[in-house]
C-alpha cells in the first residue's frame, strides 16, 4: 500500500485525535476514526475524502500549532485530498495535473478561448461582428457544438466513471447491486444536506473564522444547486432539440430557460460567496499545496454562469459572435478540467459518505481492513 | 505590555475559564473591566484548554443531559472522592449554582455536545463541550471582546499591593495598574516545579504536568505572602498515571494509558505494587499517579498481551512489542529474569473464571503479595506490549480560602472586601482531596459567575 509524507501525517494526526476525540462531535471524520486503532493509506484516503475542510477541529484542537505536536487535521486531510485525487484520477499519468491545478486551468482557458476565436472569426469572416438570425447557431452550427462537446463530454464522462470505480474500490464498497440502498440513502442525503458543514448540532462550522457560521454551508448548496439547473437547463434543451424536434432559441417560459436563468443566478451567487470567504479565510487550515484548485474551479463555474447568462441577453445583438467564443471557452475548460480538478471532490466524498453511512450503521470499520474472504474470493475468481 | 487606562473597576488576573466568566458578568453589570491573560494568545486559556466537560446538577433531561442528577446523588459522590474533606457549604451552594451552568454557557456562545453515543459518552452527569475547552474559550473570548473587555495577553501578574487587606493596584512587570476589585483567577501552581518539590520531595522532578506552563503559581503566592487565608496542603492534587513519552507540558489528555486493569504493572525493578484490578478504570485512574509516584524513578510499565489488544481506548504513543517477555523486558530496560518470574507467578496464579470487562468479574489471582481482583487474565499470548507510565500532575489545590460570594479571607480572619478568587485557585475550598470528572470546570464556572458579580457591585458601589 502507498506510503507518503502525506499520508503518514495523516496517520500521525488521527492517531492523536484517536487518544484525544473531543471532537468525536463535530463531523464524520472523527466518529469514522473511532471505529479504527491504525490507519494505512487507504483508511487515511477515506478519512479525508470525508472532511469538508470547515475548519472546526483546526481552532478548537487543544494540541494546534505552537504546541509540539503541532495538529492541523483540516490542513493535513487538505494535503493528503489533493494527492488521493491524483492517485486515483484516469488515465493515472493525468493525475500530475492536480498538483499545480490552478496555473494549467488557467492556460487551458486562455488557449482554448482564443482558439474558439480565430476559429469561429475565420469561419464566419466579415459575420463574426454581427447579429445572426438565428443568434449563436449563425456563429457555430448546431452540429458542429454537438460533436464538439458531445465528444469531450463523453471523455469526460469515461474518465470520471473510471475514477470513481479505482476509489469505489480502495472504499472497499461491494458491487452497487449488492448494496444496502437505506445506508447508501443515508450516505446521499448527508451528501445533499451538507450535513458536515453544520458544525455538529446545526450551528455552522468554523469558517471563514472560529465563529460558528452557516455562510459556507449555503453558498456551496447555491453553487451546487445552479450547476444541478444549469445541467438540467441543457439535459432538457437536448430532449426537446432531439426528442421534439424544437431548436433553440427558447422563450423565456419554457424549462430550459427558467432552469437556465436560476442555475445561473445560483452559480454566479454560489462561487462568489465561496470565493469571499475564502479570502477572508485563515490560510493556516487550509493547507499548503492546493495552489489555486479550489478558486480555478470557482472562477470556471461563476465565468460559465455569467457569459451565458450575457449570452442570452447579448445573443440577438452583433456581441453574439465574441460572447458565444468567451461563453465556449470557458465550458469546454471547465469540462476538460472535471476530472482533474476540483470538481472530483463531490464524488468522493459522497462515495465516503456512502461508506460511512454503511459503516456507522454496521458499527464496524470496512475501508482499509482486510477483506473479508468472499471479497477476496471474487477478486481472485 | 500597555493598557488602555490605569486605573479600571474590575481587574482580573487569569485568562481561564473562570477568570474570563468573572470578568464576562462584570462587564455585563457595566464594569469597566481589564482581564490580564499570563499566557500569549496561542495558549491563552490556561488548562481550561484542555477540558471536556463539566457536571452539573439538574432534575429531569436539560438541554444536553438526559435523566436527573440533584443535589443528593451529587453531594454523595463528591464525598465520597473528597472523603468528607470539603466545607459542605460552599461544596452544596456550588453543585446548586451549577444547575444553570449550561445555559449560561450557551447563552454566551458556547456549544455543547448533543449526546452521541461515543465511547466516552456520560451523557447524565457531564456536559460535553463540543470540540473541547479550547472551543469554550473561543466563545467566551469573541463575547468578552463584544463586551468590550480589555484583554492582555503575555500579561503576568508579577507583584500586587494590598493595604489592610484591601486590593490597591498590580504590577505587570514595570507597568502598573489600579482597580476597584480584583478578581484572582490565575490556576494553581503546578507548572511549579520548585513548588512541588517543597510537598513531594526531589521526585517531583519526575513529574509530568498535563496542562499549562502558565500556571505557576505566582499570583497565589503574592496573595499568600500579603497575608491571605491558605486552604489545602500542597501536595493535594490530581495525580494519575500518563505515558512516561508524553511532554513535559500540556500533553493534556491523549498522554493517558487506559489498560492498567486489563494487564499487569510492574514497576523498574520488574515487580507489582499494587491491585490493577481494584475497581473500574475511570474510578481507579486519579490513584494511579500516587501509586507511580512512589516507585523507584517514579516509572511503572503496563504490559499487556494480544487478547487485550483493542479492548482501550487507543493510546497516542505506540507500545513497545515483543514476541517474548524476554525480550520485552530487554527493549524496555528491565531485568529479564525477574519479569519472566512476575509474569509466571501471575500467570500461575490466575483463577478459572470468565472475563468480562464490563462488569467487576471477579476473576482473580490467588496467593501472590499483591493479588489482582479482577479482570485476570494470564499475559501468555505474543506479541506483548508495554507502556510506560509517569505521574501526570493535573491541578494543585491548595489555594485561598474564600466566602460563599467569592471574597478571599485573611489569615487574620477577616475578609477582604475587595478581592475574589474564582476557579482553580480556590477550588481547594471544595475539593479538598480526590476528584470527581467535571467539577473542576464547575468550581470554575460556578465561582467565577459569583466572584464577577460581586466584585462588580463592590467597584460600582452597589
Ligand atoms: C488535561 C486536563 C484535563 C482536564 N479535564 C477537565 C474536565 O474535563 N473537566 C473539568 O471540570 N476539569 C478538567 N480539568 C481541570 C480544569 O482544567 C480546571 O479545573 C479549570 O480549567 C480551572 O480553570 P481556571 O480558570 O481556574 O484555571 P486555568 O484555566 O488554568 O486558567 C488560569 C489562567 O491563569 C493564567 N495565569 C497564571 N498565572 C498568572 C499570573 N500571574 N498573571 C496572569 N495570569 C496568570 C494562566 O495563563 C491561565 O490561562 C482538566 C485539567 C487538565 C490539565
Ligand atoms: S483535532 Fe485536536 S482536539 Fe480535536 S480530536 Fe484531534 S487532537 Fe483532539
Ligand atoms: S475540518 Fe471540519 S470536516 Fe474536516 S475533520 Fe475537521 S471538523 Fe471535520
Amino acid at each position: 500500500m502507498r506510503s507518503t509524507d502525506k499520508t503518514t501525517e495523516a496517520a500521525r494526526v488521527m492517531s492523536i485525535c484517536n487518544a484525544c476525540r473531543y471532537c468525536e462531535g463535530h463531523c464524520a471524520v472523527f466518529q469514522a476514526m473511532e471505529l479504527r486503532l491504525e490507519f494505512n493509506a487507504d483508511t487515511v484516503d477515506y478519512l479525508a475524502n470525508l472532511c469538508h475542510n470547515c475548519g472546526a477541529c483546526y481552532h478548537n484542537c487543544q494540541y494546534a500549532p505552537p504546541h509540539e505536536f503541532a495538529l492541523n487535521v483540516p490542513a493535513a486531510m487538505a494535503e493528503l485530498r489533493q494527492e488521493n485525487y491524483g492517485v486515483y484520477a484516469w488515465p493515472g499519468f493525468m493525475g500530475k495535473l492536480f498538483v499545480n491545478n490552478g496555473l494549467w486551468v488557467s492556460l487551458l482557458s486562455i488557449i482554448v478561448i482564443t482558439l474558439f476565436a480565430i476559429t469561429t472569426a475565420q469561419l464566419t469572416g466579415n459575420d463574426f461582428f454581427s447579429a445572426h438570425a438565428n443568434a449563436f447557431y449563425g456563429v457555430i452550427p448546431h452540429n458542429v457544438l454537438a460533436g464538439l462537446f458531445g465528444a469531450v463530454g463523453l471523455f469526460v464522462l469515461l474518465a470520471l466513471t473510471l475514477s470513481c470505480i479505482k476509489f469505489w474500490r480502495a472504499m472497499q464498497l461491494p458491487n452497487p447491486l449488492r448494496l444496502n440502498y437505506r445506508q447508501v440513502g443515508q450516505g446521499i442525503k448527508n451528501a445533499l444536506t451538507l450535513k458536515y458543514l453544520d458544525g455538529g448540532n446545526g450551528q455552522g462550522c468554523s469558517y471563514p473564522d472560529e465563529t460558528p457560521s452557516m455562510a459556507r454551508r449555503w453558498f456551496h448548496q447555491f453553487t451546487f444547486w445552479g450547476f444541478m439547473l444549469c445541467f438540467a437547463a441543457t439535459s432538457t434543451g437536448t430532449i426537446l432539440h432531439y426528442g421534439f424536434d424544437l431548436p433553440a432559441p427558447y422563450g423565456f417560459v419554457s424549462l430550459p430557460k427558467l432552469f437556465g436563468i436560476l442555475g445561473g443566478l445560483g452559480l454566479i451567487i454560489g462561487p462568489l460567496g465561496l470565493l469571499a470567504l475564502k479570502i477572508k479565510a485563515d490560510p493556516t487550515p487550509k493547507g499548503k499545496t492546493n495552489k489555486g484548485m479550489d478558486v480555478s474551479f470557482l472562477v470556471l463555474l461563476m465565468l460559465s454562469a455569467a457569459t451565458g447568462l450575457g449570452l442570452m441577453l447579448l445573443r440577438d445583438t452583433s456581441l453574439v459572435g465574441i460572447t458565444l467564443c468567451i461563453h465556449l471557452g470557458v465550458v469546454l475548460t471547465l469540462f476538460l478540467s472535471m476530472p482533474y480538478g476540483k470538481f472530483v471532490h463531490g464524488f468522493y466524498r459522497l462515495i465516503a459518505l456512502v461508506v460511512f453511512a454503511v459503516e456507522t450503521q454496521d458499527h464496524k470499520a470496512i475501508v482499509g481492513t482486510p477483506k473479508t474472504d468472499t471479497q477476496t474470493k471474487i477478486k481472485a475468481a | 505590555m500597555k493598557t488602555l487606562h490605569d486605573h479600571y473597576d474590575v481587574l482580573v488576573a487569569g485568562g481561564g475559564q473562570a477568570g474570563l466568566i468573572a470578568a464576562i458578568v462584570a462587564a455585563e453589570k457595566g464594569a469597566k473591566v481589564c482581564l490580564l491573560e499570563g499566557a500569549p494568545r496561542t495558549y491563552r486559556g490556561g488548562n481550561t484548554r484542555h477540558t471536556r466537560n463539566l457536571r452539573p446538577l439538574h432534575i429531569g433531561p436539560l438541554s444536553v443531559l438526559s435523566g436527573t442528577y440533584d443535589e443528593a446523588e451529587y453531594w454523595e459522590d463528591l464525598l465520597r472522592v473528597t472523603k468528607g474533606k470539603t466545607n459542605e457549604k460552599l461544596a452544596r451552594m456550588t453543585l446548586r449554582k451549577s444547575a444553570e451552568a449550561v445555559s449560561w454557557l450557551e447563552q454566551r456562545g458556547v456549544q455543547f455536545q448533543p449526546p452521541l453515543g461515543g465511547t466516552l459518552h456520560l451523557g447524565r452527569t457531564n456536559a460535553f463541550f463540543m470540540g473541547g475547552g479550547k472551543q469554550l474559550l473561543n466563545a467566551l473570548y469573541r463575547h468578552a471582546e463584544k463586551l468590550g473587555i480589555e484583554v492582555h495577553y503575555d500579561a503576568m501578574v508579577t507583584a500586587i499591593e494590598i493595604e489592610n487587606g484591601t486590593f490597591k493596584r498590580l504590577h505587570v512587570g514595570d507597568h502598573v495598574i489600579s482597580a476597584n476589585a480584583f478578581v484572582a483567577a490565575a490556576g494553581g501552581f503546578e507548572a511549579n516545579v520548585e513548588w512541588l518539590k517543597e510537598a513531594w520531595g526531589d521526585i517531583a522532578e519526575n513529574f509530568l504536568i498535563r496542562g499549562t506552563p502558565y500556571n505557576r503559581g505566582g499570583l497565589l503566592r503574592l496573595l499568600l505572602d500579603h497575608g491571605a487565608q491558605q486552604i489545602g496542603e500542597p501536595n493535594q492534587c490530581h495525580a494519575v498515571a500518563i505515558d512516561g513519552r508524553a511532554p513535559k507540558f500540556d500533553g493534556g489528555i491523549c498522554t493517558r494509558v487506559d489498560c492498567v486493569s486489563l494487564g499487569v504493572v510492574v514497576n523498574e525493578n520488574a515487580e507489582r505494587f499494587y491491585d490493577e484490578g481494584e475497581d473500574f478504570w475511570p474510578k481507579r485512574y486519579a490513584i494511579w499517579g500516587r501509586l507511580v509516584a512512589d516507585q523507584p524513578n517514579q516509572v511503572a510499565h503496563v504490559i499487556i498481551d494480544q487478547k487485550s489488544k483493542g479492548g482501550f481506548m487507543p493510546p497516542v504513543f505506540p507500545a513497545t512489542t515483543a514476541n517474548s517477555i524476554d525480550e520485552l523486558a530487554r527493549k524496555i530496560g528491565l531485568d529479564a529474569d525477574i519479569l519472566q518470574k512476575t509474569i509466571a507467578d501471575f500467570n500461575a496464579a490466575v483463577q478459572p473464571g470468565a472475563f468480562d470487562h464490563t462488569t467487576l468479574d471477579g476473576l482473580c489471582t490467588n496467593g501472590l503479595a499483591v493479588n489482582k481482583t479482577n479482570w485476570a487474565r494470564p499475559i501468555d499470548q505474543p506479541p506483548y506490549s508495554a507502556y510506560s507510565l509517569r505521574p501526570g500532575i493535573t491541578f494543585t489545590y491548595l489555594g485561598v480560602e474564600v466566602t460563599e460570594k467569592a471574597a478571599m479571607k485573611m489569615a487574620d480572619g477577616s475578609l477582604s472586601p475587595n478581592i475574589f478568587a474564582a476557579g482553580e485557585i480556590m477550588a481547594g475550598n471544595v475539593l479538598g482531596q480526590g476528584y470527581l470528572a467535571g467539577i473542576g470546570m464547575t468550581i470554575g464556572n460556578v465561582f467565577g459567575r459569583i466572584a464577577g458579580s460581586e466584585a462588580a457591585d463592590y467597584a460600582l458601589n452597589r
